[in-house]
Formats: C-alpha cells, sequence, structure tokens
C-alpha cells in the first residue's frame, strides 16, 4: 500500500531518526511512504485566534496538495498531525474559513484529505494483532512509558485521536511489540514545548516531573511522537539536569517499532541521542 | 491619424504617455524620455537589472516582468523596481559548513516564512520560490540550490514577502554552499589544468600562433562542433 506523505521539516533536521524510523518500519509492514512532490513548514503553531487565516494557509494549501493523490495523508510529527488535523477541521466547519482560504489559495478545498498518524495506521491497517505476529522477542520484558504530550490528543473534539484523559492506543502498539506499558500519571501532561527557548526553568521542571514520574512506574525507556518533547526530554537528561538514574532513553514509538521488527539499527537515528538508548535495547 | 494607431497609451508612475505599439517598456520608457543610468543592464533578459510591475485596466492581478522583455500594452500602469533594499549578509565562504544552522545564522529572519505563497506568484522567472524557501529551511541545501538556479536577482520577491526574507540572497547562498562544499569536484577538470601545466598542448598553441589569418579561418570553418 501506498500513501502520500508529509515529513514536516523537522524531520530533515533534528528528527531525522523519526523520518527514518518511520519510512523503514512501515516499509517493512508493507506500507510505502510517498513524500509530497513540493511541501512548505505546516506553520507549526495552529492559531489561537480563530480568523487567523494567514496562519493556515500553508497547511490548507499542503492538504489540498495531497488531496489530488489520494484520500489520507500520513504525518508523524505530533505538531504537523496537530496543525493539519485541526486546519482540516476548520475548513471542513468553519465556512468563513473555507472561502477565506479558498480564496486566497484559489483552491476548491472542502477539507476532503484525512490527515493520519502512523499509530492510527498500525492500529487500523496493519492491525495490532497482525503486528503482534511480526514483532520479535528480542524487547519482552521492557518496561516502557508511553507519552502523548499534549498534541496529539487536545483539544479532544478537533483531533477526535484517543480518549484526552487517558490515551490508550500507544500502549496497544507497545503490547503487541511484546514490551511492558507501564500505566503513569503524566503520560498528557505538557513537557514545557517550545518554552525551552525562553523559559527553560519551566521546562525542566516540567521535564524532571514527567521523566521522574515514569521511572518511579518502573519504565526503562519513554517513548513518544513529538520531536520537541523527545529533544526537551532527552536534552535536560544529557545537560545532566534529569533527576533520575539510570537515565531514561527517550525513543520515537518509531525506533522502538523498527527495533522490535529487527530492522538494521544504523537506519532508525540512535546516533543522534543524549541519553544513548543502544546499550539497553541493543544490549 | 495612421500613425496614431500604432501608438498605445501607458501610464508610467501614473503619468500618462502614448508610445508605440510593439516595443517592449524599457524601449518604451526611453520613447517617453526616461534616460537609463541604472535599472537597465544587458537588455537581453538575462541580468535582472529592470524587473517591472504593473497593472491592466479591470485585472486585480498585480503582473510581473522584465523591462527589456515585456512589451507594452494599451492601458498597463507600471513602475519599475530596479533595486530593493535587501538584508545581505558578508560571509568567508571557505569557513562555512552546508547546513542549516549556517543559512539560519546568516538569515536567521527566513523561518518567519508563512506560506502566503506571494514570492512565487511574482517571480518574473516563474521560479517556484516558496518552494525553494521550503527547502532551504530543512536544510536541503541541494534542492534549493537547483530549484533556484535560473534566479536573476531582481528582489521582487523580496518587495512582496511580508515576513521581509530576502529569498534571492537566502538562495545564493545555498547554491554558493552547494557549489563550494556539496557537489562533487571536477576532477577531470584538474586532470586538465595539471596537463595544461605540464606542457602538453604548448607546442599545440605555438602552431596556431604562427598561422596566418585564411589558415586559421580554414582551420576554424572546420572544426568538430558538438553535435
Amino acid at each position: 500500500m501506498k500513501l502520500p506523505y508529509f515529513p514536516g521539516c523537522t524531520l530533515y533536521t533534528r528528527a531525522r531518526g523519526l523520518d527514518h524510523s518511520t519510512r523503514a518500519a512501515l516499509a517493512a509492514l508493507g506500507i510505502e511512504l510517498e513524500e509530497l512532490p513540493n511541501w512548505t513548514c505546516c506553520g507549526t503553531a495552529f492559531p489561537l485566534a480563530q480568523d487567523s487565516y494567514i496562519g493556515m494557509v500553508a497547511a490548507a494549501r499542503i492538504l489540498d496538495s495531497a488531496a489530488q493523490h489520494n484520500g489520507r495523508l500520513v504525518t508523524v510529527c505530533s505538531f504537523c498531525y496537530h496543525v493539519l488535523k485541526r486546519v482540516n477541521h476548520s475548513i471542513k466547519n468553519n465556512a468563513e474559513a473555507r472561502r477565506k482560504l479558498n480564496d486566497y489559495l484559489e483552491q476548491g478545498y472542502g477539507g476532503e484529505t484525512v490527515p493520519v498518524h502512523p499509530l492510527e495506521i498500525l492500529k487500523h491497517d496493519v492491525g495490532f494483532e497482525a503486528l503482534r505476529a511480526r514483532a520479535r522477542g528480542r524487547l519482552k520484558g521492557l518496561k516502557v512509558a508511553c507519552y502523548y504530550g499534549c498534541l496529539l490528543v487536545r483539544p479532544a473534539a478537533e483531533m477526535a485521536f484517543d480518549d484526552p484523559e487517558n490515551p490508550t492506543i500507544m500502549e496497544e502498539f507497545a503490547a503487541a511489540l511484546g514490551v511492558e506499558p507501564v500505566h503513569f500519571p503524566y503520560k498528557t501532561a505538557c513537557c514545557g514545548s517550545y518554552q525551552v527557548l525562553n523559559a527553560y526553568d519551566v521546562v525542566a521542571s516540567r521535564g524532571r516531573e514527567i521523566l521522574a514520574a515514569a521511572a518511579a512506574h518502573g519504565a526503562q525507556v519513554l517513548i513518544t511522537s513529538c520531536p520537541l518533547c523527545q529533544f526537551n526530554l532527552d536534552w535536560l537528561q544529557g545537560r545532566g539536569e534529569g533527576t533520575v538514574l539510570p537515565a531514561l532513553p527517550v525513543l520515537y514509538f518509531t525506533q522502538l517499532l523498527g527495533t522490535a521488527l529487527e530492522l538494521p539499527a544504523e537506519g532508525l537515528g540512535f546516533e543522534s541521542h543524549y541519553v544513548d538508548p543502544r546499550p539497553l535495547l541493543l544490549g | 491619424m495612421a500613425e496614431e494607431k500604432e501608438m498605445v497609451s501607458i501610464y508610467i508612475m501614473g503619468k500618462q504617455y502614448r508610445v508605440p505599439y510593439g516595443v517592449t517598456i524599457m524601449k518604451a520608457m526611453e520613447y517617453a524620455g526616461y534616460r537609463f543610468i541604472r535599472g537597465c543592464g544587458c537588455r537581453g533578459g538575462f541580468c535582472g537589472a529592470c524587473g517591472t510591475v504593473y497593472r491592466k485596466p479591470g485585472d486585480f492581478r498585480l503582473k510581473v516582468g522584465l523591462a527589456c522583455q515585456t512589451v507594452v500594452e494599451d492601458g498597463m500602469h507600471l513602475t519599475q523596481i530596479p533595486f530593493y533594499p535587501a538584508n545581505k549578509a558578508t560571509y568567508n565562504l571557505e569557513e562555512l559548513t552546508p547546513t542549516l544552522a549556517t543559512l539560519l545564522r546568516h538569515y536567521p529572519e527566513m523561518t518567519r516564512c508563512l506560506g502566503c505563497n506571494s514570492c512565487t506568484r511574482i517571480c518574473p522567472q516563474e521560479l517556484q520560490v516558496m518552494d525553494y524557501m521550503a527547502a532551504a529551511q530543512r536544510g536541503d541545501i541541494a534542492k534549493a540550490a537547483h530549484m533556484s538556479f535560473d534566479c536573476l536577482m531582481c528582489g521582487l520577491c523580496a518587495s512582496r514577502c511580508p515576513a521581509e526574507i530576502v529569498q534571492y540572497n537566502v538562495a545564493l547562498l545555498a547554491r554558493r554552499l552547494y557549489g563550494r562544499h556539496v557537489a562533487p569536484r571536477a576532477e577531470h577538470l584538474a586532470r586538465r589544468v595539471e596537463e595544461i601545466k605540464a606542457g602538453k598542448f604548448d607546442a599545440e598553441i605555438e602552431r596556431l600562433m604562427k598561422m596566418d589569418r585564411l589558415e586559421l579561418q580554414k582551420l576554424y570553418d572546420a572544426r568538430d562542433i558538438e553535435p
């Protein structure tokens, strides 16, 4: 199966591991991601003002260009997924937004594209049972904290991704890989996000709480789909400012998937992590 | 009057002029009395010195063209924008690495792009300016370099950018980085330079230097021409 794919800018730079592991793991499961021929930044932050249409133009153009390829558009970065999904929701449900954006873009886009996250593909297209059959037992017993952060699940009415208070799709995914998901109370807490640029202390204190809670519940690694969550939680520990010992590797869920599928570790992007996950994962 | 039918009305900076039908904007402006000491270069559509914006009656769209290449039309309102103030970084290319960090250090404003596409809409070279800037924003230096290759640096993109980005200077840096640090070195050129230095072609040059004009011409006419 081929699906159009929007990587997002960060996946070309800091989060190459997320891009490479997503492509490789899905390819191993028979899903080929075809990158859109031309694409721009999604806008990164969904505009807080409902009528700030200029902040939606880029995402609307991306969604429209994908509509010409196929019904669905795969994106894995939590920021990109969040923005594409919410802009699409606005176009579908807000006549003013639809008219303004189409007037400007000179298109007739009505929200036909369906942004999908690889976790949804794994659940609905591959199926967690089929995934269970494919995953090797090498990670058996590994205790994994599934960290959603804010962007995947909220606002629930627009994201329609999973239960916003207690999402479970990542735990179901982890269980299918044969690892042991641990439940911890901070899985939908905010990591501090881009406050890392101007309020480092906020990110540091949020990060310490999240990591400590995961470790207290027995987690050996933490998985996420967000490049900024990954960076904040990993970098904090790389600076020696985490409180968890031993340090907790922060992985993309696709890196865990790739490892469970026994894909070559060199293609999964582990080398750029501050807390090297390889000793734990690869032994 | 027969001659009058061959004339059209254009508006240069709002003032009406009757100019001959079929001439370029540049010729028309000269006909109207303007004398170019700047904003005019090659007159052949390559140098990018004569970027011009215009509108036609009944059409809201802003149109663009090079004054030396665009033929006047009746009712055209135009002004030339031969220069646009632009942020231009200085650097020593040898010391740079071909990375996103290098682009951002010299042009941090490039991340302000909103994806409005005004740059692409105005480009007289019909380049996909927004798309090459998107490639630059994600550190894809090779793609930014290739997509911007035909840029004339006329500056019209920068004149329209609401984020105040100077696309053509970012693209110039991308092409320089690509040429110096990414593209494979031309090994055959280095070999040929060595051969020249070693005197491989000295005898041939000597022979040519001694030929008279007729001999040279005969040789020239009989040369191998690449298909």
